[in-house]
């Protein structure tokens, strides 16, 4: 990591960094980042993707995979809840294959701080 | 790192053999009816005086009940405890001679007062009081001595994590955790919802089959639990704060929630709640990740103080155990400076690096073990919650 670069890469063949600051689209990453063209606007603390993950593809950061991309993930894009879900302790899709009828989210409460 | 400090600290030696950290009179309820009068009198002599408020001790169940006696006989003869006040209401299940035998048999003086028969709160509480300040005062003029750190069991903890916590506050956990296991210690890991993800690399650091396979049951145990209530457990787990912080799924927050029990320590142990923390090394202990019922296990398993890293800053502390705060968001080390004890922010920004951060966290470990306060205890933060796992009757 250097200070001039506006993300972290974990480990070598994560295809997803953290921005350790707001990043705009447009901004272009530095060479350990692969030279990606940020897409998204993307939160401080959050995901880029570096590389492009296929539906159904491991999202990989800290060397592991932390879930399945649910759709195309381009490079540059913000990578989060919206993209990615997470493979394990997922009652609902067990619940759902068995009854396809799924009940509604609750709302995710605010408690009035932005992270 | 440059300039290593002394392994040891100045702690309390025990007639048992343990070391303890803090020298606390404690009065313990050994059940709810009996938790307001407790907390009257452990004030009376605070801060050497702490108790252990609870809503248990009747209505509950076999397996509940046994947790809960077990817990609360692990915090009587805790080496950070130095003398025991029973506080009994008379009529509940739990057993204060069994809490008070605890007490006993780790060489401590301890005394029963049961409200009904001492004629009602009101004469309980004046002589339950006279008989705190007798203790107290023999406390407080107990002496430090010399211990070497491998006396020490060091629980890790985070909670309240956002994104700078895998990347700053817990790797530098781990490396103290890594440090005190080199020197002879010992490191206790909970919250095991908050593995899962990460469990390949903690049973890869189990010395035998068997370890990893206690670690996994452990783990597929949790997992089950959450799939038979057909729920997703995105919003418990990662929870509403950890989703905005930028963790995404549970695997993520576990990868980087892994990092506080060390690289290499191996994986010495995995050991039901509250239950005694025997060896060297790294033990899984089974709790949950709900923060207060996780540190009360862990210390009940004879953990003798807490480092508890967080990105968005808790004020969670403990009755008898220094629950140390540190955090990587340089934001939350001003905003939550009251409730923080060590920035590591300087990670993220290359102020400094994560073996200068450690070197720094393992300095304040020895201090606060030494006597040092916490902003937990200077704050007089001592939540206390057993966890269960079946409904009061």
């Amino acid at each position: 990591m250097t200070p001039t670069n506006p993300v972290i890469v974990i480990s070598a063949g994560d295809n997803v960094a953290t921005a350790l600051e707001a990043l705009e689209p447009g901004r272009a990453l530095g060479r350990d980042a692969g030279a990606v063209v940020v897409r998204d606007a993307i939160p401080r603390g959050h995901k880029v993707a570096l590389a492009r993950i296929p539906p159904g593809a491991a999202v990989i950061k800290y060397g592991s995979s932390i879930g399945v991309a649910t759709e195309e993930i381009l490079p540059g894009a913000h990578v989060h809840t919206h993209n990615v879900s997470s493979a394990r302790g997922r009652g609902d899709l067990a619940a759902a294959r068995a009854q396809p009828a799924s009940a509604g989210r609750l709302a995710e409460p605010d408690n009035g701080r932005d992270a | 790192m440059t300039a290593r400090p002394m392994p040891t600290f100045e702690g309390f030696r025990r007639p048992d053999g343990r070391v303890g950290v803090r020298n606390h009179l404690l009065v313990v309820p050994t059940v709810i009816c009996s938790s307001v009068v407790s907390e009257r009198v452990a004030a009376a002599v605070a801060p050497i005086g702490t108790a252990l408020p609870h809503t248990a001790g009747c209505g509950q169940l076999g397996p509940d009940m046994q947790l809960t006696h077990e817990t609360l006989a692990a915090y009587c003869a805790h080496p950070n405890v130095g003398a025991v006040i029973v506080m009994a209401l008379g009529c509940e299940q739990v057993v204060a001679q069994h809490l008070a035998e605890a007490a006993r048999a780790a060489g401590k003086r301890a005394h029963i007062l049961a409200i009904q028969s001492e004629g009602g709160t009101i004469r309980a509480t004046e002589k339950a009081i006279a008989l705190a300040r007798e203790l107290a005062a023999e406390l407080e003029r107990a002496p430090r001595e010399v211990c070497d750190v491998s006396e020490l069991i060091l629980s890790v903890k985070c909670g309240g994590s956002d994104y700078t916590s895998g990347l700053a506050s817990n790797p530098a956990l781990g490396r103290v955790a890594d440090r005190l296991v080199d020197l002879g210690g010992a490191a206790v890991l909970g919250e095991v919802a908050e593995i899962m993800g990460a469990e390949h690399l903690l049973a890869a650091r189990a010395p035998n089959a068997d370890t990893a396979v206690r670690l996994l049951r452990v783990i597929n145990r949790v997992e089950s639990e959450a799939m038979a209530l057909g729920l997703d457990i995105r919003g418990t787990q990662p929870s509403p704060g950890n989703i905005r912080g930028g963790l995404t799924t549970i695997e993520e927050k576990s990868l980087g929630a892994t990092h506080k029990g060390g690289e290499r320590t191996p994986l010495a142990d995995v050991v039901p709640y509250s239950a005694r923390i025997t060896r060297k090394g790294l033990t899984v202990m089974d709790t949950p990740g709900l923060d207060v019922e996780s540190v009360t296990g862990m210390v009940g398993g004879g953990a003798q103080a807490v480092v508890f890293t967080t990105g968005l800053g808790t004020p969670t502390g403990n009755p008898i155990a220094p629950v140390i705060k540190i955090t990587g968001n340089a934001r939350t080390a001003v905003s939550m400076r009251d409730n923080i004890d060590l920035d590591v922010s300087g990670v993220l920004d290359a102020r400094e690096t994560l073996d200068e951060a450690a070197a720094r966290l393992f300095d304040e470990v020895i201090a606060v073990c030494s006597g040092r306060q916490t902003a937990a205890e200077r704050l007089a933060f001592r939540e206390f919650a057993i966890h269960r796992r079946n409904p009061t009757i």
